[in-house]
């Protein structure tokens, strides 16, 4: 699958900043006045921010309010409602805690209980894709939760942070491992796609069309897969290793900085691979993955 | 509504003969010609005339070479592909907006195009590729199974059928309601044992494809007497053979 860039930062930055208002829901670190200000800038911030970037992908922007109305059937419309809901609710909380030094607690439980059924929600758009089996795993959203979760503590909840970021670590590792044998265990070949063949030979000999498409653009992504491997370790050191090594040394600001960015880097490479490395079944009509 | 209806009162679609198929592509252009006239946006191009020229089009023809397991003679076998209108259409279901919708009526799936938010996340639910985002538009574009073709009553009654049936030379392409067991098509289907692609997915498509049917082993009986009956040239030609030979110049 084509990697866009507007899409893993939308779903690297929100996750990160969703993750940070759940805990923030919950009274982590219970902040009022100036210091929950700046923590609910910086919550708001990347979920926003996020949100926005992944309308930059879409062919008619203007007419993504139409995504609020089919709930009941899209994941992806599921995911706009449940980040308005999260956010309105925890925009009310967060006047409390900033102008009020209250808590109004139960606001902040179903704000922070929307916010993750958010991120459950972005990462149910990709799972529930049977055409793209990498993804279509229990694996995926599991990784997205512990990725956010994670993500968030750094600064909600640093002492705890290293034990999410190792169970996010795990989740990661899961993911990679079975995703590597997916699209072989759900079964598509060319001779199912087609129906040719009695299991002899099978192969395209002339393309519909001699230049791309979009179906090759978007679906049939080959470039960078060759460093996979490496990417893999350069993710898995970004956004689990080092920040656990960071927060053992220090809780500083600057020091919880430094491993959020890290992190986020690493999110962000891991992201980038979970969409280069995804094949669209589509791929097999052209003899390629 | 993106929600698929529990039934739909028929099940228009195609039969695509894959024995008949000559591989022309007179569909695509067909396809093309009428969806550039009618219906929603037209199909775009981009650099039609440069170094790499792209374009959306709602059915391409992929060539294959199929070779039987038992070594036997390979087979050419061209592979017209549009969307197969599922009953369970997974492209309908992931729509945010309600753009796509599939009708209760007659099974069409079709794409609103002023709900259409250009996400693209039905093309990638679909595993057939039969969906393609037109670049200059900004919207999905589809095959509507010539909605705007079948009844239509300011066409004679002969054209109203999708255009790309209309126009194949060959007859490889049959249009139908496959939700009546008694239709032509259905009994196609029956006769000839149409298969879905890709069933492991749980679409269900409606269009079926008729399987290329076996070639013969022995391609020609009469081969043995074609043989060349005199290696040696007579008459005048044996005459010009031993001349040739007698020339310096050794022979090739």
């Amino acid at each position: 699958m084509h990697p866009a860039p507007s899409v893993i930062a939308f779903t690297t930055l929100s996750g990160f900043g969703l993750g940070l208002l759940f805990w923030l829901g919950l009274g982590l670190p219970p902040v009022t006045g100036w210091a929950a200000f700046f923590y609910y800038l910086l919550g708001f911030g990347l979920a926003v921010g996020g949100l926005a970037a992944s309308t930059f992908h879409l062919g008619h922007p203007e007419r993504a309010w139409r995504a609020l109305t089919q709930w009941r059937s899209s994941w992806l419309s599921r995911e706009g409602c449940l980040a308005v809901a999260g956010l309105l609710l925890m925009g009310l909380f967060a006047l409390g805690a900033v102008f009020f030094g209250a808590h109004w607690q139960p606001l902040g439980w179903l704000g922070a209980l929307l916010c993750l059924a958010t991120v459950w929600a972005t990462a149910m758009i990709y799972t529930q894709l049977k055409t793209v089996p990498r993804w279509h795993q229990p694996g995926t959203p599991a990784l997205f939760l512990a990725l956010s979760l994670s993500g968030g503590a750094i600064f909600a909840a640093p002492a705890l942070a290293p034990l999410l970021l190792a169970l996010a670590g795990a989740a990661q590792l899961w993911v990679w491992h079975a995703g590597d044998r997916r699209f072989a265990e759900a079964g598509s070949t060319m001779q199912t796609a087609t129906g040719l063949g009695d299991g002899g030979g099978l192969r395209q000999i002339a393309s519909p069309h001699t230049g791309s498409n979009y179906l090759l653009d978007e679906m049939v992504f080959v470039v960078g897969r060759k460093h996979a491997r490496k990417l893999r370790g350069l993710a898995f050191l970004g956004m689990v290793a080092l920040p656990v090594l960071g927060l053992t040394l220090s809780h500083h600001p600057v020091m919880l900085a430094l491993v959020a960015a890290l992190h986020l880097a690493g999110v962000g490479v891991s992201r980038w691979l979970f969409f280069a490395q995804a094949e669209h079944v589509v791929g097999l009509y052209y003899g390629k993955r | 509504m993106t929600q698929l209806p529990a039934s739909t009162d028929r099940k228009m679609g195609l039969v695509i003969d894959l024995d008949t198929c000559v591989g022309c592509h007179a569909c695509v252009i067909a396809c093309k010609g009428w969806n550039d006239q009618g219906y929603g946006a037209p199909l775009s191009d981009q650099d039609p005339y440069g170094a790499a020229p792209q374009g959306t089009f709602l059915n391409r023809v992929h060539t294959y070479e199929v070779t039987p397991e038992s070594g036997g003679a390979a087979q050419t076998v061209h592979f017209p592909k549009s969307c197969l209108h599922c009953d369970d259409a997974p492209c309908v279901t992931v729509c945010p907006t309600g753009a796509s919708y599939k009708r209760t009526e007659d099974g069409i799936v079709l794409v609103n195009e002023s709900s259409c938010i250009g996400c693209g996340l039905c093309a990638w639910a679909c595993p057939y590729g039969a969906r393609e985002m037109d670049k200059a538009e900004g919207v999905m574009k589809k095959c509507t199974l010539c909605v705007d073709r079948i009844y239509n009553d300011n066409l004679p009654e002969e054209d109203r059928e999708p255009a790309c049936v209309r126009t194949c030379p060959a007859g490889a392409r049959h249009f139908g309601d496959l939700g009546d067991p008694g239709s032509a098509v259905s009994q196609l289907v029956a006769e000839r044992g149409g298969m879905d692609l890709m069933p492991e997915l749980g679409t269900k498509p409606v269009n079926k494809y008729l399987p290329p049917r076996p070639k013969d082993d022995q391609i020609n009986i009469l081969a043995p007497l074609l043989e060349p009956v005199a290696e040696t040239p007579q008459g005048f030609l044996g005459w010009l053979d031993r001349a040739l030979d007698r020339l310096p110049g050794g022979s090739a």
